[in-house]
């Protein structure tokens, strides 16, 4: 029921609805107000004008300023790189073993490592670094390293790789399988010298003896390990491929041995100094005056 | 509910054809035309249960007017106690808004020197001593509900009196209408100027004219981005085009709504954009000051000589409207209190005046209470415009605002200014070490909240036999505690590597870090050492 009538104290005319006797007003709006609806339509039209807006069959329409989202992305993508082609260059310019000289810069590097690490690193040695101890991938978080735990050798590690095929300066080593070439009382008198290296169990005789003979070539008269030819340490807590007496036996009598691939010839120089600072930085990385003293650590040169 | 005829019984009528339906039943001694409207909360029982026969009232038909157009306020120029008030008010606003960038205020040489400064880049908030980190913005929320409680105070008490005299929108539209009147003369100079025909004299003085809103405008924006940076440098800046974009663009926006809001929109900005008016209805009462007309007085209006000629017939208001030609929102006030009225009582000095020059006793415009206009009508005495202020609602919201600004001023006085936070490594919880102990390793964060550098000593409660140190230092370094330097007014991020040797105690311990100076402020934080075979 439609009753608009004039509302007397005001002089405005009623919208003409009521409901329990409550009556609203049409006050009318101000003129400018119109104005205001007129301004944002010439807005819409200039800015479908301007900007992409209409959705055709492939693609919006452009609009004759030709931005795009993407662009804006590419843009920004591009300032943010050449904000980092400074810090790129640095890198580059300086040698790794000179980085931890310049804290802001290795901080630069170890946050560029990280990133890059999460890419390339984490599918085995874990997105925290902690590896495998099942699959046989380090931990790259503790003190003990196979090949050295310097920048250097770690720069070498990640440009050659281990036991990459086809790569001459790869790191390389391996055990012999031991399977058929002892009795088991022989295993175990064995497995009890290498498990008393790490204070775990007695010493005897007969296998300091099998030891001597067979295994300290590479691993050391007191399996202090070798990191020229690779040979692990065996006297420490950390075992590669479990420290369980069943997991030692298996590691002699079929050794298993990791590979890692040469990341020289896929990642920029850059990238990789980056990289090895991130994992130096875990917690276990070594000074250089220990690098420097340990003659197994052969560093090429500046990639 | 009681049984009823079917027909009445529900509101919904039995679903007919229209056409066999027996009006005369249902519909009682309606007669067309007499049917009004009728209110549920009114009306008769049966009124909302009877059956009415729809019946079109007569109707009218008024002008169809669905836009108003705008009538120009030209307020005229007047003089008297609440428009040097207003003066007063306008200085006082203005100056607080231009000045207070400019302001100094020493805080030694690592932190701005700016009395006020919402530093946007750098996350802090300085106001004169204080200083406000991003994750105390709970006082910035605490000084926003004292603003909201404090204009609910001042609108119980003295109605309102914000929109009167302090609110932008106000003084800058004041300070606008005051361009006018230097420019194209008072009230009726203005108006045939508007009605003039365009040409050459109008040409530049309107060119004139804008030109002075534009400098205010440009100032205002300006004055505004002072704020937000170091305002000496900022100006140099500025005008050498080195400043940010941000600074130009807000400078440009607030340029632009300062000429259209205060050059031209004016009181149509408090009539018909802002939400404040109308809230603050709400908020009134009969106890409410505003400025009222005191219609049993002034009515029935009718000039001097009619008033001699009928003694006693004729009120105090000669109708000149002067009230309505200083109005700077161009309102009468003699058809009482409405959401126009800004409560500026500038027509109080022009009635006043005017009764004045009749001979009749002033206040006839006034700032009282509906109740105590209702008590004058009656003859009662009334009571003191101050008496109004209090009474238990402007004595409880002032209890209300006062306690929560004493809060934060106490809260402000006991906080502390070091802060530590501790995120263990979760990825992996623990390292296994060659000689056998484990290493958790944990990022610290070293909060310093005083503009200068502090010398910080983290140590370790509990885990009897660890130790530990950070990325900086290294394991040949290890001990119970590791000093860092913090850099001032920052959080420092400290990864610290924690070593328990095998078969040592883990578990829940505690990382305290205390300052290296006099004030000797200590914080700490709860962390856990977790260990092989922790979890199982």
């Amino acid at each position: 029921m439609v009753n608009k009538r004039i509302d007397e104290p005001t002089g405005t005319e009623t919208v003409g609805h009521e409901w329990d006797g409550i009556e609203e007003l049409d006050t009318p709006m101000p003129r400018w107000w119109l104005w205001t609806l007129y301004l944002t339509i010439v807005w819409g039209i200039v800015y479908v004008i301007l900007y992409p807006a209409w959705p055709m069959v492939d693609k919006a329409t452009a609009g004759v300023l030709g931005w795009s989202s993407r662009g804006e992305l590419a843009r920004e993508m591009s300032v943010a790189d050449q904000a980092r082609a400074s810090v790129r260059e640095q890198l580059a310019r300086t040698p790794i073993e000179r980085l931890p000289e310049d804290s802001k810069l290795f901080a630069q590097a170890v946050a560029g490592g990280r990133s890059a690490y999460q890419v390339y690193c984490s599918q085995c040695h874990g997105s925290g670094g902690a590896g495998s101890q099942t699959l046989g991938y380090p931990n790259l978080n503790d003190d003990d390293w196979l090949w050295g735990g310097d920048l250097k050798a770690i720069h070498y590690t990640i440009t050659n790789g281990i036991r990459a095929p086809g790569i001459k300066e790869t790191r390389t080593s391996a055990m012999p399988p031991f399977e058929t070439m002892f009795e088991p009382a022989q295993f175990e008198a064995l497995l009890s010298h290498v498990m008393a290296l790490s204070g775990k169990g007695s010493a005897n005789s007969a296998g300091a003896q099998i030891f001597r003979d067979n295994c300290a070539t590479c691993h050391g008269p007191s399996g202090e390990g070798m990191r020229l030819v690779g040979g692990p340490r065996l006297n420490d807590a950390i075992w590669l491929y479990g420290g369980t007496r069943d997991d030692i036996r298996a590691q002699i009598q079929k050794p298993r041995m990791g590979h890692m691939p040469q990341w020289g010839t896929r990642l920029d120089p850059v990238t990789i100094k980056m990289l090895s600072a991130y994992v130096w930085s875990l917690g276990g990385g070594e000074n250089f005056v220990e690098a420097a003293a340990d003659p197994a650590v052969k560093v090429d040169g500046e990639p | 509910m009681e049984s009823r005829e079917p027909t009445s019984g529900s509101s919904v009528p039995p679903r007919r054809g229209d056409d066999d339906r027996d009006w005369s039943l249902a519909t009682q001694e309606a007669r067309a035309g007499e049917q009004q409207p009728v209110s549920g909360a009114v009306a008769e029982p049966d009124a909302t249960t009877v059956r009415r026969k729809p019946i079109e009232t007569p109707r009218q038909h008024p002008p169809v007017k669905l836009f108003e157009k705008r009538a120009r306020v030209h307020n005229q120029r007047i003089d008297g106690p609440f428009r040097r008030f207003k003066w007063g008010m306008m200085a006082v606003t203005l100056a607080i808004y231009y000045a207070t960038p400019w302001v100094r205020w020493d805080r030694g040489p690592y932190a701005p020197d700016q009395a006020v400064l919402v530093d946007l880049a750098n996350q802090r908030f300085y106001m004169f001593g204080i200083e406000i980190w991003p994750h105390e913005f709970y006082y910035v929320a605490g000084l926003l509900i004292m603003a909201a409680l404090g204009l609910f105070l001042v609108t119980s008490a003295v109605g309102r009196a914000w929109c009167g005299y302090a609110c932008p929108q106000t003084v800058w539209t004041d300070v606008f209408q005051h361009v006018d009147r230097f420019v194209d003369g008072d009230r009726n100079a203005r108006a045939r100027l508007d009605a003039a025909p365009w040409g050459a004299r109008k040409l530049m003085r309107r060119t004139f004219k804008y030109a002075i809103y534009l400098v205010i405008s440009f100032w205002t924006g300006g004055a505004w981005i002072m704020y937000f940076a170091d305002a000496p440098t900022l100006v140099g800046d500025f005008w050498t085009g080195r400043a940010a974009p941000a600074a130009y663009i807000t400078v440009a926006i607030l340029t632009l709504t300062t000429f259209t809001l205060g050059g031209f929109m004016r009181e149509q900005v408090c009539i018909y954009m802002c939400p404040w008016p109308r809230i603050q209805t709400a908020m009134m009462d009969e106890k409410s000051l505003l400025v009222t007309y005191k219609d049993w007085r002034g009515e029935p209006r009718g000039s001097v000589k009619k008033a001699e000629r009928n003694p006693g017939k004729v009120g105090d208001c000669i109708d000149c409207l002067q009230c309505v030609a200083v109005c700077p929102t161009g309102i009468d006030i003699r058809q009482g209190p409405q959401v126009g009225c800004i409560t500026c009582a500038l027509c109080i000095d022009a009635c006043d005046r005017v009764m004045a020059s009749v001979g009749r006793p002033r206040g006839l415009i006034d700032y009282a209470t509906l109740e105590d206009c209702a008590r004058e009508a009656r003859g009662e005495p009334t009571r003191s415009p101050w008496k109004a202020l209090l009474r238990p609602r402007t004595i409880a919201y002032f209890l209300i605002w006062s306690s929560i600004g004493l809060a934060m001023l106490f809260a402000l006085g006991v906080r502390n200014h070091i802060g530590l936070s501790v995120s263990p490594d979760r990825n992996p919880p623990f390292i296994l070490l060659s000689d056998g102990s484990v290493r958790n390793s944990y990022t610290l964060k070293l909060r310093n909240m005083e503009s200068r550098p502090r010398a910080m000593r983290i140590e370790i409660e509990g885990l009897p036999r660890a130790i530990m140190w950070s990325d900086t230092s290294g394991r040949d370094t290890a001990s119970r505690a590791v000093v860092k330097a913090v850099p001032p007014d920052a959080v420092l991020a400290a990864r610290i590597y924690v070593v328990v040797p095998a078969g040592a105690m883990t578990g829940e311990f505690r990382f305290t870090v205390t300052s290296q100076d006099e004030q000797r402020e200590t914080a700490s934080a709860d962390a856990r050492f977790d260990a092989p075979g922790d979890s199982e």
